[in-house]
């Protein structure tokens, strides 16, 4: 986060095959809508990708949408190649459909926070607020 | 000063990393920004612009392909406006920039107008100086739609590209009257459409009315799809030829004197504004009961906050 501005930025992205962007950009909206810098990369992309532009874009929050069920396999490789980027400061969050057992598991990864379909916007708002804020200046 | 090697060494997080450093403009990083300036000069930077949905993003990946195939790095730094009520913006250039990831020849910046004009101007500068010192041959500037704002970052070009979409009617003559004094090179996108010919005839046409700029470079009109790859090579190649008429008619050194003038005046006033922003709320609303009073009006009002800018 900027010391200055205060201004946080997210990059927010959907991987894999899953086409369902309506969620991911109603997040968008309520992030832009608190003041936030929002980088949204479009359906369909690899982690990869995403990684890649995670760290050009020098973000504090990396948040995937993932409504396909493949979570599990996605998330887990996303932490690898942050990890080995060595942009692991940067934090991940996951929002979508997952099963309890799954979010648990992905906490322990190293998800920061996983966000449920029925999260309101400003529980997503205060989430990224407090992470970034117990992250602390970079 | 490990950020500056990191820079110079053209290390992705440390590039990342400066120009976050850059756009929260803290003192703290004045230093580093001074040391990376020294290293500048070689790049070649194109402004891009042109109306919201033109194309300008899709435009930006098919010539950033095409800048790679040509064995050269390129920088994209993408700007896309803030919201005037919370601040907040999305920035979604990098939604038509695919293809372009894994490549280490490639950096891509998405950036914020931040509301104020010369913050615009001043943090996407500063990227573009980062990408230069960091070796990027050619850095891309993709402007917000066409409006007033955006006239500080195409002065900070040295070839600027303005791109027009067909099917826009009548609009477009409005329009046109303003890009005509800052387009190097216009381009038209979607030509795979069926009236994109109208288009190019309105813009040849317009060219021909105007007498020519004195400098002798004839601004060609170029038809593009990004749809079927074509007008693409082309576009480069005229990129490189303005380069080179610049570079053998001179007038290189003007344009970047030009750059820095308008660097040197936007950063003063940006200053300005911080100082009036930041310190005299109690010596404003004072004023402003004034001038609603009547007792003093507007421009004194204004010469009293520069003063007082002035004793601190």
């Amino acid at each position: 986060m900027s010391e200055k501005t205060g201004v946080i930025r997210v990059l927010l992205a959907k991987v894999g095959l899953d086409g369902h962007d309506r969620g991911v950009k109603v997040v968008a909206r309520c992030l832009r809508d608190a003041g936030m810098d929002v980088i949204y990369t479009g359906l369909h992309r690899t982690p990869e990708e995403v990684v890649d532009a995670a760290v050009q874009e020098d973000v504090d929050v990396l948040g995937v949408s993932l409504l396909s069920g493949a979570h599990m396999t996605i998330l887990p490789r996303m932490i690898d190649l942050l990890k080995k980027t060595d942009a692991d400061d940067i934090i991940l969050m996951a929002g979508g459909v997952m099963p309890d057992e799954d979010v648990a598991a992905l906490k322990k990864l190293g998800v920061g926070e996983v966000l449920l379909q029925d999260a309101p916007p400003e529980t997503i708002v205060g989430t990224v607020r407090r992470l970034v804020a117990e992250r602390g200046p970079r | 000063m490990d950020m500056v090697e990191d820079v110079l060494a053209g290390r992705v997080r440390g590039i990342a990393r400066m120009m976050s450093r850059a756009e929260a403009g803290g003192g703290d990083c004045r230093a580093a920004l001074a040391e990376i300036y020294r290293h500048t000069g070689r790049a070649h930077v194109v402004g891009l612009t042109g109306v919201p949905g033109s194309g300008k993003s899709t435009l930006a990946r098919v010539l950033a392909r095409a800048i790679r195939a040509s064995g050269r790095k390129v920088g994209i730094v993408a700007v896309d406006p803030s919201s005037p009520f919370s601040g907040g913006a999305i920035l979604g250039d990098r939604v038509r920039m695919t293809g372009l990831s894994g490549d280490p020849g490639v950096f891509i910046r998405s950036m914020a107008t931040h509301g104020a004009v010369g913050g615009l101007a001043r943090a996407s500068l500063d990227s573009v100086d980062i990408l230069d010192a960091a070796g990027f041959d050619i850095v891309v500037v993709e402007t917000v739609g066409v409006g007033q704002d955006e006239v500080d970052i195409l002065q900070a070009a040295h070839t600027v590209v303005v791109l027009s979409a067909p099917g826009l009617g009548d609009d477009i003559q409005a329009i046109k009257a303003g890009l005509l004094e800052i387009a190097d090179i216009h381009a038209v996108s979607k030509c795979d459409r069926a009236d994109a010919n109208r288009t190019l005839i309105d813009l040849k046409g317009m060219l021909t009315l105007g007498v020519a700029g004195g400098d002798g470079w004839q601004v060609p009109v170029l038809p593009t799809s990004a749809e079927n790859d074509e007008g693409i090579g082309d576009l480069l190649a005229a990129i490189d030829a303005h380069r080179a008429h610049l570079e053998d008619s001179g007038g290189i050194a003007l344009r970047r004197r030009r750059i820095a003038e308008t660097r040197i005046l936007g950063i003063a006033e940006d200053i300005v504004r911080t100082r009036f922003a930041g310190r005299h709320d109690g010596r404003l609303a004072g004023l402003l009961d004034r001038v609603m009073a009547r007792e003093v009006d507007p421009y004194a009002a204004a010469m009293d906050m520069l003063a007082a800018s002035r004793e601190d």
